[in-house]
């Protein structure tokens, strides 16, 4: 229960940052906007290849924008003492993890909404199989949020954290990209129930970053 | 909020106690045998040049650098054991402050006091005691002076009541209202059965206030700290 209260007041803490800091809102909306864009201007003379390769497009978009909004995540604990504030706080570390995994999810859900409508209005993709993408949305969401957190505080005591994130978390969350492109293709083409399956991996892939989430990332902080 | 220990709640063992205490920053022994005891509601100040070892000494202390050979025990909890179960009882006022720059006075204060599971109305008393409670009140932190912001750690080190105040340089940056303000702070926290120990280079000020003076060098606690009051103290 502690945990959860410890949880609650992390997130409600990084979110209330981010309304006031708008990096979010300034920085990472635009960029996902901005890499949509290209993507459509570089594939735009293959109208057809463009609707073929929107799933995928999307997720690239969504992993490379997310990345943003998980370092800024770990930034903030790193300026001016603040990291040594959280381990003297008493915050159950599990809490801390749990805290950051939701505000990261939360902000990921807006920012694949407003992709979403994006994909929609510049791709011209009629959007069908809602029950399908919304968890596949919701899923997918869990997963990134759950790994990238346990990675960030890996990354965040590190000089070089602003490189290393990505490299350490683009190779594992390959499953995740490719479950979600293939559950999108499956909604958009109209055959949900091949969708399912990869929703049922992304499930385990989330749930097993949350248990060693909430074990590991103690022992991590401690290090970083 | 009582300590856990009850050897250590009758009173008589001392908050502190370190014998040969070892602790290394990297390969460096920054503390290279430390032997001190500090009994409840003392002040003690550490005095030393730089390098001596007073942060790392106080930060070994709220069990964030780890003790690798000697004794250290600290408000009843044995730090070579398991230094995190003596942190929430400890504040420490080091060199960052500590906070979050795009949130308000009051949020940051609210935040780490509830972080504390203290109360959120000592959040909002500590404001007033350190003078935060008017028009800074909803001011970014971001936004304030050095000495504002030190105000600011101070008001979410007084909100968490702890057993063990450590105190890096509380002096640092403020004006002579919020320098005041400090030793008040300081006198009371202590008069309410807290243990104060801070590093200062301000030693006029500072020596007033201390029980106890304590000289650091090289790591190790020397034997010429000499008794408050003595002619001698620089």
């Amino acid at each position: 229960m502690i945990m959860l209260s410890d949880a609650w007041l992390i997130a409600r803490k990084d979110l209330k940052l981010e309304l006031r800091s708008r990096v979010a809102l300034n920085q990472v909306i635009p960029f996902a906007i901005l890499v949509l864009v290209l993507f459509a201007f570089a594939l735009d003379p293959d109208r057809g290849l463009l609707e073929k390769a929107t799933p995928g497009l999307y997720w690239v978009a969504v992993l490379f924008s997310g990345l943003l909004a998980m370092q800024r995540s770990f930034s903030v604990e790193a300026a001016d003492g603040v990291t040594d504030a959280l381990r003297l706080s008493g915050l159950a570390p599990a809490g801390i993890y749990l805290g950051k995994t939701l505000s990261v999810a939360v902000q990921l859900l807006v920012l694949e909404v407003l992709l979403g409508v994006g994909v929609a209005v510049l791709y011209g993709t009629s959007i069908t199989g809602w029950l399908l993408l919304i968890a596949t949305i919701v899923v997918a969401t869990a997963a990134i949020s759950t790994a990238g957190t346990l990675f960030g505080v890996v990354a965040a005591g590190l000089r070089v954290r602003e490189t290393l994130l990505p490299l350490l978390l683009l190779p594992v969350l390959a499953p995740v990209l490719i479950g979600s492109t293939r559950a999108f293709e499956a909604a958009l083409s109209g055959t949900p129930s091949e969708g399912w399956p990869w929703v049922g991996l992304m499930s385990v892939f989330a749930a097993v970053y949350v248990v060693a989430g909430i074990f590991g990332f103690g022992p991590l902080m401690e290090e970083s | 909020m009582e300590p856990d220990d009850p050897t250590f709640r009758s009173g008589t063992e001392p908050v502190v106690h370190l014998r040969g205490a070892v602790a290394l920053l990297g390969r460096f022994p920054a503390l290279a045998g430390v032997d001190l005891d500090v009994d409840r509601r003392r002040i003690v100040l550490l005095r030393g040049a730089n390098g001596a070892g007073k942060t790392t000494l106080l930060r070994a202390l709220a069990g964030l650098v780890p003790i690798t050979a000697g004794e250290a025990i600290v408000l009843g909890v044995d730090l070579r054991d398991d230094r995190r179960a003596v942190r929430h009882r400890v504040g420490l006022l080091a060199h960052g402050t500590g906070l979050y720059d795009e949130l308000t006075v009051a949020d940051n204060v609210r935040f780490w006091t509830q972080a504390a599971r203290a109360d959120v109305a000592d959040a909002d008393a500590a404001m007033a005691q350190l003078g935060l409670d008017g028009r800074l009140r909803d001011v970014a932190v971001g936004r304030l002076s050095t000495g504002q912001r030190r105000r600011t750690s101070l008001a979410c080190l007084l909100a968490r009541r702890p057993e063990l105040w450590l105190l890096d340089e509380p002096h640092a940056g403020l004006d002579k209202e919020g320098r005041d303000i400090v030793d008040a702070l300081i006198r009371d926290a202590a008069a309410a059965g807290a243990t104060i120990i801070l590093s200062s280079h301000e030693l006029d000020r500072s020596i007033d206030l201390a029980d106890e003076i304590v000289t650091l060098g090289g790591g190790v606690a020397l034997d010429d700290s000499p008794e408050v009051g003595d002619d001698h103290v620089e």
